[in-house]
Order: structure tokens, then sequence, then C-alpha cells
């Protein structure tokens, strides 16, 4: 008798040798005998992402003169938008419009393609229904491209211009939000990460602070705006800072790209005659909340939120539309009847029928319209033919005339020759007559 | 002195003797302090630019609409409304009825066409109950005076320039009151910022035509001129408004705390609200009543009496009571 051991593997559902871990469905987790190696894996995405270069875009929207352009400055220490090329909102704009800069920053041997959009004039007018129109279809797009380019034959390179998150400012009002901040946050929440910022927070004394926040999310929770939402990690101080984060919501900022001399340091700031605000001082303003958030620890969340949810819903949105009725829309894309492939497939099909048919409909209209051109031709022709028999015989008519005329002519003619004639001869006789007389008279 | 001497010249007068016409002041401070007055003010701007905060700062008492029993985080109203609230103050003897005319919901809206017009109305309609009253047969002795006499608009510290709505509010309606342009919560902005905002706020203000309070027209005399030409170059005023009272180097002053410092409200080096008081109070009070009764008024009325709308035409001779 021989007992066989046999060491199954680990995706059977039952083991009987002692050598497998344990029993259980899913793939079990085993100890290494030595080095493999793999745990290098991290190391290599991070080199590999680091040769490629990282992209962010990033929208500002807010009214004219809430210092969206300086806080942009402030965020990234650099000034893309300086004196010499002013920001969009030092120049005065009748209606909306959508402006992109890109700016490539380095740092530490890593390449960000910074792509900022600003909205000037947004809110200015005096009648500002659906201002938020052009950044809507803006965002769409955007959107639309990447789909585009997602959907190509050759997909080599695919720029990624979405938005990856909008920040969307308030003005240091102190009471809550204005109907215009509602409708635009309803309307921009499911298409992109909307985070929203108290500008110019210097204004407000900290108590005002409190009661203006807790004010903005009152209202945000009334109207149901979905604003950015940070991901529980599991990590447990990772998750303090989040809570700690989610606490100064809206984050109140302030921006300058002055610096003033504070205690002996040198520090960003706004230099009042009572005193100096801080832009880097937790204290002063939540700016440094608002830098390492959106910088240094959510960038990669937000762009993975853009991609997979946002974008996502743009997609299933749009193809669900191109699709024919009969599918419920509400359906997501995996219970669509039709896979893609084949609804293109299919798409292509009628595309030729329809342009056969327009071939055969364009070979008729041309058909016709020789017969057509023909017939005129003909009647010309005729047309001509008559006018010339006229013409022949008008010239006859005249013709005929004329001879007439002539033999009248000629008729007085031989008239007149014939009483010269006459004239003449009795001139003759007249004279002769006179001689006569003459003669007659010299005898007397 | 009311000595009554039989030698006296006084000031260079040939006087031959006192005779006392100089105490006709004393007679009307007297009457003045009896009666009291009347004092509307109207506040315009954006909602949470400080006008209640600035009204009630100005005359040192909880004055606005908002003191006067509205919640703070009232909703916006949908279209503008104009709503009156009246109190009595007393100061030295002297009583003023101040009636504080605030406007919710101006600007506020997403499409803002015509909000000027409940605000155009309301003026409106004042100087009509007005001239009602003055074309009865038989008068009341004081006509109650519910003309409004100053507009303090409130422009928003962008720093950039003034906004569309602002210049259409103030081109339509510098013909039919006193605008007083102010800048809003000043403390947004630093000093330099703050005087290079000004100088284009007036540059703009300028370009539009817009004739602010005080008017250049209505100077009457060079010294007039002096002193008004001397506060438009000051105009817009930025101001800072406070009801809390803070410590600072031993005294009490209206201020605002911030975590870098104190914002005094009363401090010239601070922000101008201390100017803003004194030419609209302790300088200019009489003077803003008397523009808009011989000025504003009378150009109301001549235009209703030439529509003859069915208003009795009168004779010219025009006797009124001054409306102190």
């Amino acid at each position: 008798m021989y007992f066989v051991l046999v060491i199954i593997p680990s995706h059977y559902n039952h083991c009987t040798n002692r050598k497998c871990l344990s029993v259980c469905f899913f793939l079990q987790q085993r100890n290494l005998e030595g080095y493999v190696g793999f745990a290098n894996l991290p190391n290599q995405v991070y080199r590999k992402s680091v040769k490629r270069g990282f992209e962010f875009t990033l929208m500002v929207v807010g009214e004219s003169g809430l210092g969206k352009s300086t806080l942009i400055n402030s965020l990234f220490l650099t000034d893309l938008y300086s004196k010499d090329y002013p920001g969009p909102s030092q120049r005065i704009k009748k209606t909306v419009q959508v402006e992109q800069s890109k700016v490539l920053i380095k740092e530490g041997g890593v390449q960000l393609t910074l792509t900022i959009v600003d909205t000037p004039g947004f809110g200015d007018a005096v009648d500002n229904s659906n201002c938020w129109q052009p950044v809507i279809n803006y965002i769409d797009s955007k959107c639309e491209d990447f789909l585009n380019a997602e959907s190509r034959v050759n997909r080599r390179s695919m720029p990624d211009n979405r938005v990856h998150c909008c920040l969307y400012f308030i003005a240091p009002s102190g009471h809550g939000l204005k109907p215009l901040d509602i409708e635009f946050m309803k309307r921009l929440h499911d298409k992109v990460n909307v985070i929203p910022l108290i500008a110019k927070a210097d204004t407000l004394t900290p108590e005002e602070c409190q009661l203006f926040k807790k004010q903005i999310m009152k209202e945000i929770q009334e109207h149901k705006i979905k604003i950015y939402e940070f991901p529980d990690t599991e990590d447990d101080e990772d998750n303090k800072l989040i809570r700690k984060i989610k606490e100064k919501m809206p984050l109140a900022v302030v921006g300058s790209n002055v610096v003033v001399e504070v205690n002996g340091k040198k520090v960003r700031g706004r230099q009042y005659p009572w005193g100096v605000a801080e832009v880097e001082n937790g204290e002063h303003c939540d700016f440094t909340v608002l830098r390492n958030m959106l910088i240094r620890t959510h960038m990669q969340d937000l762009k993975d939120v853009t991609n997979n949810v946002h974008y996502e819903n743009y997609r299933s949105k749009k193809l669900a539309a191109v699709t024919c009725n009969g599918v419920d829309t509400t359906k997501t894309k995996g219970q669509l009847t039709k896979s893609p492939l084949a609804q293109m497939e299919e798409e292509r099909r009628e595309h030729v029928m329809k342009m056969k048919k327009m071939e055969a409909e364009m070979e008729q209209v041309f058909e016709m319209k020789v017969k057509e051109k023909k017939q005129k031709l003909k009647d010309s022709e005729a047309e001509l033919e008559r006018r010339h028999e006229q013409m022949k015989r008008n010239l006859e008519a005249q013709y005929k005339e004329l001879e007439e005329k002539r033999r009248v002519f000629e008729d007085e003619k031989a008239n007149w020759e014939a009483q010269q004639k006459i004239l003449e001869q009795q001139k003759l006789d007249a004279s002769k007559t006179m001689e006569k007389n003459k003669k007659k008279g010299k005898i007397f | 002195c009311l000595s009554n001497t039989d030698t006296c010249t006084r000031g260079g007068s040939t006087l031959l003797g006192y005779i006392g016409i100089d105490t006709i002041i004393e007679q009307m401070r007297k009457k003045t302090m009896k009666t009291g007055f009347d004092f509307n003010i109207m506040v315009v701007g954006n909602s949470g630019l400080g006008k209640s905060t600035l009204v009630n700062t100005l005359f040192k008492s909880q004055v606005s609409r908002r003191s006067a029993g509205w919640a703070r985080d009232e909703k916006i109203p949908k279209t503008v409304e104009v709503k009156a609230v009246s109190h009595v103050l007393e100061e030295g003897g002297v009583k003023m009825k101040l009636t504080v005319i605030d406007t919710p919901g101006f600007g506020d809206q997403i499409n803002n066409d015509n909000c000027w017009e409940p605000i155009s109305k309301y003026i409106n309609e004042q100087y009509e109950k007005f001239l009602k009253e003055e074309v009865n047969i038989t008068r009341k002795k004081r006509i109650p005076d519910t003309r409004v006499h100053c507009c303090l608009y409130f422009i928003s510290p962008t720093g950039h320039s003034l906004r569309q709505l602002d210049v259409e509010f103030m081109k339509r309606l510098s013909h039919s009151v006193n605008i007083i342009p102010v800048i809003a919560k000043a403390d947004t902005m630093t000093i330099e910022e703050r005087q290079e905002f000004k100088q284009r706020v007036r540059k703009e203000l300028e370009m539009g035509g817009i004739e602010f309070y005080p008017q250049k027209e209505f100077d009457e005399d060079m010294e007039d001129k002096n002193d008004n030409d001397k506060i438009r170059e000051a105009m817009p005023f930025a101001v800072v408004g406070s009801d809390k009272e803070y410590q600072v180097n031993g005294k009490r002053v209206l201020g605002r705390k911030t975590q870098w410092g104190i914002v005094e409200v009363e401090n010239p080096n601070h922000c101008e609200f201390a100017q803003l008081r004194d030419f609209l109070i302790r300088s200019h009070l009489q003077d803003l009543k008397e523009v808009t009764h011989n000025i504003h008024y009378e150009s109301y009325r001549a235009k209703r009496l030439n529509e003859n709308g069915g208003l009795h035409p009168i004779s010219c001779n025009d006797t009124q009571e001054s409306n102190l």
C-alpha cells in the first residue's frame, strides 16, 4: 500500500497535504523562503512614472477680484501671472471665457505639466444666467477628446487634458452661499471634483470664519451638492489628518506674491497697518492645508477619481445615447445588449447602405437633369430655326420693298428727265422766238 | 453778549446801536431742538458687504434692520425689497429721527437686470408723497419728510475695478438722489492696493459721467469748492465697520480682532471711517438735506408738473416751510 503524498496547488478547493497553510477558496498567502525581489515593483513603477512625467489640470472659477491668480502663484511658487503677463482677471471681459495656460514645473527630478484653466468674466455681468455653460462645455470637450483618443486604433500617445480638479472661490460675505454659487456647484459636482474655497479669508475674524464655514456646509448639504470627498485610508495617522481637513472644509485661503519680514523671518504675507497676515501660518488661514492636500497627498487621488468616476459617468452617458432605441439609458455599460464593437460594425454597415442609397438617388437625379437639358436644347434649336425663317422672310419682304422703291424712283427719274427735255426744248423755242422777235424788232 | 450800549460799533458795521439781529441763530437753534429733524439714509449693496454693521457704527447704536429683529442668516430674497426702519436718537438736546432704508436682495441674484428699479421706484414714491402734501389746499404745518437724503452705495473691494452693476446703478440714480460711494470691508486690502483701487474707481466714475455727492455743480462759493474738492479727492472712502470694542494701548476702541492684529475703526491710519463719519454727520448733514430738497426734489417736481398728470397747476408763489 502506498500513500502518495500529493502537494495540491492552492487553487484547488481542498487539500489534504499538511504543507498547505489553510483551506480556503481564495488565493492563499504564502511565506517566501527566499528573496524573490518583486518588492521592488513599486520602485519600478515610480521610475517609469518619473520618466514619463505627470500631468495635472486645475480649474479655478470665481468672480473677478477674489484673488484666484494670486492663489495660483502662491500654490505653485511660480509667477504664472505677473505684471508683464497679467492674469485674465486684470482684463475686463464681457462674456465668460475659458482660458488655459500650461507650465512645466520640475522638482527633485519629477516633472509636472501643470495646466491652469481660468474663467475670466464668470459672475461679473449684470445678468449671469448660464454663465456656467462655457465651463461645462469645456469640461465635456476635454472628456470627449480623451474618449476619442481612447477609441482610436493607434493609441500610442494619449495626452490627458481632462480637468482633474475645480477650485471654486466663494466671496467672503460672511453670510452664506449666493444663488450663483449654488447653481454652479449643483451643475458641476458630477462632472468634476469641486473643492470650494473661501477667498480673501483675511477679511474675516476667526469667529466669523467659523460661522461662515458652518453656514456654507449646511447649505451644501441642503442642496445635496457633492463636493470632493477625501478617501479614507487604512493608515490611522492619515485618517486623523483627513478628519482634521474635513472639519475645516471649506478651506479659507489667503494668497500673496509678496514676501514680508516678520520677527526676522521672511514669509509670504500681506502687510497691513495693524499686522501682517501670513499665508503659510496655519493659524491665520488654511492655505498650507490646501497646498498639502492638493499637491502633496491627494493629487493622484484627484486624478483617479476623475478617471474612474467623472470620466466614466461621461463615457457611459455618451455611449448610451449613441445606442439605438430599445436600450434603457439608465443601465450601466456592462448591461448593454450590444457590445461597443458590434455596435460599431452595425453602424458601419448602416453607413455603407446609406451611402449606396444616396449614390442611387444621385444617379437618378443626374439622369433626370440630363433629359431635361436635352429637351431644352431641342426646344431652343427649334426656336432658332423658326427665327431664322422669320428673318429670311423679313429680309425678302424688305428686298421687295426696296425694289419697288427703286422702280418708283426710276420712273420719277425718267419723268423728270422727260420734263427737263421739254423745258429745254421750250427754252430753245423761246430763245428762237426771241431772236425772231429781235430780228423782227430790228426791222420795225 | 447781548449788552445794549449806545456807542457800539460791532465788526465794521455801521449800526448806530445794537439791534440784536444775530440772536436769530440762537432762536433757530432753540426751535430746531424743540422740533428735532429727520434724516433718511439708504444703504445699497450686495449682501455681506457690512452695510448694517457700518450704519450701526456710524450712529453708535443698533439702528440697522438686522438689529431690529431680522435673523442674521435670513435667506436672500428673490427680488429686491426695500425695508425702512426708524429710530429716534438724541444727543446734546437735539432729537433726530433717523430712518435707515435697507435694500436686501440687491445684486445677489444670478440675473440682476433691473434690480435698481424697486429702489428707483421707492425714491420717486417718497418725492411723490411730499409733492402731494405740498399741493394740498390745506397743508400740514410740517410735512413729514420721508425723502431719501443720502444713498450710501457699497463697492465690493475686489481690488480691480467697478463692476458693471455698480456703474449701471450709479448712472441711473445719481440724478435723483445723493449717492455717496463707499468701499466696504476695506480691511481686505493693503494700503497700496487701496490707493490703486480708489484711483481706478474714481477714473471709472468720471468716465461714466457719474456725479456723486458732493456734486461739483452745486458748490456755492470758493470756500465750499475748496472744502468739497478736498473731500472729492479722498472719495470713495474705504471703511471698516464694527460694533465690538477691544482694548488697545489702554483705550477701548471699536475694532475687529484678527489673529495678526486689531483693526481700529476710528484710527485714520487703518481706514477712513472717521473721515466718512465727520463728512456725513458732522459737516454735511444739513447740506445733504438741502441738496435733496432744493435740487433733486425740485427737478422731480418740475418733471411731474410738466407732464400735467392730474395735479392742479399751482402759482409761482412757492413759499414753503423750512424742513429742518
